[in-house]
């Protein structure tokens, strides 16, 4: 506590003040940060609930990307012809497409678990203050533990298929806390959309949905550049999720899959414009949380 | 003279009730949005003030307790105590850490163990995880779950559960401790177990606590001063025994005509008693009418009936074979039974309602009063005065 200074106001040394907050309100880091072990106990107790239950839990993390990348690259690779177009033998294009399905699960999984957040901890919300925050964002966390033991598949099939391994795959990290901040931005708006107007969840569904086809997951997005040409790839590039995978291609596959970086540019614009409105909008939503959930 | 450690400064706090309603999808506000695009928005959402214009002061290692009947505003201002919820005006000052016990067990998960639900509740209520594993035996001992630790909570009996989640919440030490009704659930082991852990922190521990009960026996054991609230505003502070009479004398006033709200969809809209005051052991008539502003179903309902200091007597169970009510605006739930003998000692004694609708369920307190008066019985001993004789007066013979 701090000592009393002379002259200066009685309430000066008053740790908190509580009032109505008007306007935009800017997000509180300091508060974040000395709630960070609540952050990380959400985190752990949604990922223990996720695989105590089920004996399937670590099972289904395993089979889920895989028998996806072994449809895909049966469906995609050879009925449509995709991987002779690029002039790719069949086990590299099993890799393109597990390395586009894993950053794209992580992705739906995350932001579908975020967007619901709020609303499964109505109890909490309702009974002790914590910045709320924590929730969407621990939410999102929980996910990457699928996305780990997807990783250990990857490496896997990439030795299966010969890939040779490349020094980019050190930057492997950097573009999964993009497609963690592509999650947690949409989660921060749906979330909190989802407080208020409960067919929200609905449209996270049809997100998910859409968002396999208009994402480069079972094709290289460089098919849509050579295709459509730039202006369509810029359009394209609207959906964050394409600077992700291209940047996940990149580090796994090398050189041939480096990412236009102009388009992977509109990617990451997307996400940061999603991801400073998202926090605005939640700051803002947040103080009727408590009253509408 | 100390400073107080909240000082309370006009807290006033606004609920909308119709804006809510009237859009809660997102298909509805677009349409309403786009029905109303170049039209004046006319704000035709209803209002009401749950906290109007609330000030008081509390200095460190006070303990106050905060009575009013249902819809006073009681925990809407723990809630925004608790930073919950945002009031509409006024400020609040604080000073050090306040912690919010208005549930126990806020955060337990079913499917986790005993042990560590401990940590995350504990860290959920605003203890680091340090100070956790510190009082982690303590904790495990006031619970009495030592044998269950590692055995998920879905398991235990409602008794150490809730046991459980007072004994984290009780663990705390925060300067200053918020606590709403928690001590309505459990039993009276349960009850008298915790009301000694609040007496410690109270007394012993010199923290500042703020109390919200029914219960008049707890609150005048526990505090030391009493805030009266009704109708979202401070009737009075100052000496719990003052107060106290205050607030039952206000109880004792019949509800007339006006319909009291049960949660947001049921009203009460009639609780009464024939004759009252009544004889103890003469016939007793009562009448119970429900009214919902949607449809729904009643599925569960009872008449509990309390002593003055808030202790549970009985209940009158309205269940039926057949099934569930419904209910709806234009279908009220009406229901009158006959109590043949009512055999409660004479005093004054406090009417609440349990009420289970599909969309909630709570009990409310102080929905209506009753007051028995002695049986005048010729010819016999004068009786032991009502205090001597408990609540219930037993119908027995005797032979010698």
């Amino acid at each position: 506590m701090t000592a009393p200074e002379p002259h200066v106001n009685e309430l000066a040394d008053y740790e908190r003040v509580i009032r109505p907050k008007k306007g935009l309100v800017a997000v509180d880091f300091d508060e974040l940060w000395r709630y960070r072990e609540l952050f990380w106990f959400l985190a752990w107790r949604d990922i223990l609930v996720r695989y105590k239950q089920a004996v399937l839990g670590v099972a289904w993390a395993v089979l889920k990307p895989f028998l996806t990348m072994v449809v895909f690259t049966i469906v995609f690779g050879k009925l449509a012809g995709f991987s002779e177009k690029k002039g790719m033998n069949f086990e590299t294009y099993a890799v393109l497409t597990l390395a586009g399905l894993l950053p794209w699960q992580f992705f739906a999984n995350a932001m579908a678990e975020s967007s619901n957040s709020l609303v499964g901890s109505s109890n909490m919300i309702s009974k002790i203050y914590f910045p709320r925050l924590i929730i969407p964002a621990s939410a999102v966390i929980s996910g990457a533990v699928d996305f780990a033991i997807g990783l250990v598949i990857l490496f896997g099939v990439m030795i299966w298929a010969g890939v040779s391994w490349q020094l980019h795959l050190l930057l492997l990290p950097v573009f999964f806390l993009v497609a963690f901040a592509a999650a947690f931005a949409i989660g921060l708006w749906l979330s909190a959309l989802n407080v208020k107007y409960r067919d929200v969840k609905y449209i996270v569904p049809f997100i998910v949905q859409m968002g396999l086809y208009a994402s480069p997951v079972a094709f290289p997005s460089s098919l849509v550049r050579e295709k459509f040409g730039d202006t369509v790839f810029f359009l394209f590039s609207l959906n964050p999720m394409v600077g992700v995978i291209d940047g996940f291609r990149w580090c796994v596959l090398g050189g041939a899959f480096e990412p236009y970086w102009p388009g992977f540019g509109v990617s990451i614009a997307v996400i940061a414009a999603l991801l400073v409105s998202g926090a605005l909008y939640f700051r803002g939503a947040e103080k009727t949380f408590a009253d509408v959930i | 003279m100390a400073k107080p450690i909240i000082s309370v400064r006009g807290i006033s706090k606004q609920y909308r009730l119709g804006a809510a309603k009237s859009q809660d999808t997102l298909r509805d506000q677009l349409m309403h949005w786009a029905k109303s695009l170049g039209k004046e928005q006319a704000d035709a959402s209803e209002s009401f003030w749950a906290l109007r214009d609330v000030c008081f002061d509390v200095k460190p290692g006070e303990v106050i307790g905060v009575i009013g009947r249902n819809g006073a505003g009681k925990s809407t201002l723990l809630k925004v105590l608790s930073q919950i919820t945002e009031p509409t005006e006024g400020e609040i000052y604080l000073r050090g850490r306040l912690a919010s016990l208005l549930e126990v067990g806020t955060g337990f998960h079913q499917e986790l163990t005993g042990r560590e639900n401990i940590f995350l509740n504990g860290v959920i209520l605003g203890m680091t995880q340090a100070e956790v594993r510190a009082k982690f035996d303590e904790i495990v001992e006031f619970a009495e779950v030592g044998k269950f630790l590692d055995t998920p909570v879905k398991r235990y009996s409602s008794g150490m559960y809730v046991l459980l989640a007072f004994a984290v919440a009780a663990h705390l030490e925060p300067e200053i401790l918020v606590v709403d009704e928690v001590l309505a659930v459990g039993d009276a082991a349960f009850q008298n177990k915790c009301l000694g852990k609040m007496q410690d922190v109270a007394k012993n521990r010199g923290r500042t606590v703020l109390f919200v009960s029914h219960n008049m026996a707890a609150v005048q054991a526990l505090c030391g001063r009493i805030i009266h609230m009704g109708g979202g505003r401070v009737l009075g502070d100052g000496d719990p025994d003052t107060q106290i009479g205050a607030y039952l004398g206000e109880v004792k006033k019949p509800h007339t005509g006006i319909a009291v709200p049960l949660g947001k969809i049921i009203e009460c809209r009639q609780l009464e008693f024939s004759p009252n005051p009544i004889v103890s052991g003469q016939p007793l008539e009562f009448t119970l009418e429900l009214g919902a502003k949607q449809r729904t179903q009643l599925i569960d309902c009872a008449i509990l009936i309390y002593s003055v200091y808030g202790q549970r007597v009985a209940i009158l169970d309205l269940r039926t074979t057949s099934g569930q009510f419904t209910i709806a605006p234009d279908q009220p739930f009406r229901c009158t039974g006959r109590i043949k003998h009512f055999p409660l000692v004479e005093g004054d004694y406090r009417v609440g309602l349990f009420m289970n609708c599909s969309e909630y369920y709570s009990d409310y307190h102080d929905l209506a009063s009753l007051t028995v008066s002695a049986a005048t019985k010729e010819g016999e001993l004068a009786p032991y005065a009502a205090h001597f004789r408990g609540l219930v007066e037993l119908e027995y013979e005797l032979k010698f």
